[in-house]
């Protein structure tokens, strides 16, 4: 049982109309393990995600959370599946009617049935955790920085003690000492969790800080999977132009040259 | 070729249509199945009512008031050409109660509710807050729309009974300060003349409208996409559709409520 990944997809697919996002990826992450997907804009690390978490149905292949088929599971045993995820939402996607401490607490009382004052005592630990005074927490989301959103999002995502994180561009559209404190506070939530973390990004840096292994998908595939160490000798052209940031390489940009 | 490239026009159109038809049916069943099984939200479905039939009724209040008084004037032009004008008080009554407090009152609400719906599950839509919902092991259907449904269904019946209050008081106070009716002989006519059946068949028509509007509303707002754009659609879409639908419901209502 040790050995069984936490999450396994295989021969995913996924289409919208003619267009094919996904086509046949394969993934394990192994439990407690922190897998970051990498890849440019429009390569389907989205519809991934939204895959595994159900928000979405793939046509065709299998998605096991350890060892649980989801892919067309009754309702019941997805609801059951959802308890064990936390997510933070590239747009934080905080509830905005909500102040800042319920969004956290909002997991615990409607997820879990938990009761108000003990949800809202929990919320403020996991406020404090992400380095956000209780001040903050009465506030209402629209009153927050984007890099306070993010945190309170990370907040909502860990508040449950869930198994599996996933991290939706926890670093897109900061400044890059935000970006790093987000990052590290991704890396120390999933270790004093011991969760299994799968995260989306095309932030190379943020990638090598909260990775173990790293996995890049390019047009629907994943087409280079190796720990973090190999990430600068891959010998994948697709990976060393992508982390390099080139313009010129064997991935083309839909873009019109003059 | 022409005539080919119309037909194939119209059959696109239809195919729409069916799947449109289709695609809100299942939303409907999801919806209401939602709405008998537990947990509850009694707190946000109180907010519900409260936001749609409390905060409503100075728009129906004013709306069935002025209503009321234009039909009083109204009906005693119209009938005083075969000198019958003494039927005010009746033809008030009588088309308050059956027809235009529900029907205005359900537009009025199709306007207000309807569209700050559409607007706000539109929002949550686009900026992935029902995504969030749902990996927070909350039921969208059931924490979002379930609760609107019901107080849609509860309190439009409760904004028409008191617009048929308001709008009877209209024709009254029209009748006896600009027509020299007799108030005690306009109370005693209104009240001799009016059934239950005629409060009951507006009343049920009311909640069926409620429940159309929070519908669509719930409908559109979590079917919009693409940003303030598509938010924007789905208002529009969501008042105008629950427009259509609330005056062919009525049509259909009335027919089977009247039809002896």
């Amino acid at each position: 049982m040790t050995d069984q990944p936490k999450i396994s997809l295989r021969g995913v697919h996924k289409s919208f109309g003619p267009k094919h996002v996904l086509s046949g990826v394969d993934l394990d992450v192994g439990r407690g393990e922190s897998v970051v997907i990498i890849g440019g804009s429009g390569t389907g690390k989205s519809v991934m995600l939204k895959c595994v978490l159900g928000l979405l149905t793939p046509d065709s292949g299998s998605i096991r959370i350890d060892g649980e088929e989801t892919v067309r599971a009754r309702s019941a045993d997805r609801d059951r599946l959802l308890h064990k995820f936390g997510m933070l939402f590239q747009s934080a996607a905080l509830f905005d009617s909500m102040r800042v401490w319920q969004n956290v607490a909002f997991g615990l009382i409607q997820g879990k049935g938990m009761a108000r004052d003990q949800a809202k005592k929990i919320a403020f630990q996991k406020l404090a955790q992400v380095g956000l005074t209780p001040e903050v927490a009465e506030l209402r989301p629209a009153e927050l920085s984007g890099g306070m959103q993010k945190r309170v999002g990370l907040a909502r995502a860990i508040a449950t003690d869930p198994e599996i994180i996933f991290f939706d561009e926890p670093t897109t559209g900061l400044d890059p000492i935000m970006a790093d404190v987000i990052n590290d506070l991704i890396k120390s939530s999933v270790k004093d969790l011991g969760a299994t973390a799968l995260s989306i990004t095309h932030d190379i840096a943020s990638a090598r800080k909260i990775a173990d292994r790293i996995a890049m998908i390019h047009e629907g595939r994943i087409i280079w999977d190796g720990p973090v160490s190999d990430l600068d000798n891959s010998g994948n052209p697709f990976v060393d132009q992508f982390i390099n940031g080139r313009a010129d390489g064997p991935i083309e940009m839909q873009v019109l040259r003059p | 070729m022409i005539l080919l490239n119309l037909l194939a026009h119209i059959g696109r159109l239809f195919l729409g249509f069916l799947a449109a038809s289709g695609r809100l049916a299942i939303f409907a069943g999801r919806s209401i199945s939602q709405v008998f099984r537990p947990p509850y939200f009694p707190l946000i479905t109180l907010q519900q009512m409260i936001s749609i039939g409390y905060f409503s009724l100075p728009v129906v209040g004013l709306t069935t008031l002025f209503t009321g008084m234009a039909l009083a004037l109204q009906i005693f032009e119209g009938t005083a050409r075969f000198n019958a004008e003494g039927a005010v008080a009746q033809v008030v009554a009588i088309g308050m109660a059956r027809e235009l407090a529900p029907v205005l009152g359900g537009l009025m609400v199709a306007g207000r509710v309807g569209a700050a719906m559409a607007a706000e599950i539109g929002t949550m839509r686009v900026t992935e807050q029902i995504d969030a919902l749902t990996t927070l092991s909350t039921n969208p259907f059931k924490y979002l729309i379930a609760p609107r449904l019901i107080a849609g269904t509860l309190m439009v019946p409760f904004l028409v009974l008191v617009g048929d209050i308001i709008g009877i008081f209209g024709g009254f106070v029209i009748s006896v300060n600009l027509l020299n009716f007799n108030a005690a002989t306009y109370v005693k006519n209104t009240v001799d003349f009016l059934e239950n059946i005629d409060i009951i068949s507006g009343l049920v028509k009311a909640g069926a409208f409620g429940f159309v509007v929070t519908l669509m509303g719930c409908y559109h707002g979590f079917q919009s996409r693409g940003g303030a754009e598509g938010v924007g659609t789905a208002t529009t879409n969501a008042v105008v559709t629950a427009s259509i639908l609330i005056l062919t419901t009525n049509l259909i209502l009335t027919r089977l409520f009247f039809s002896n």
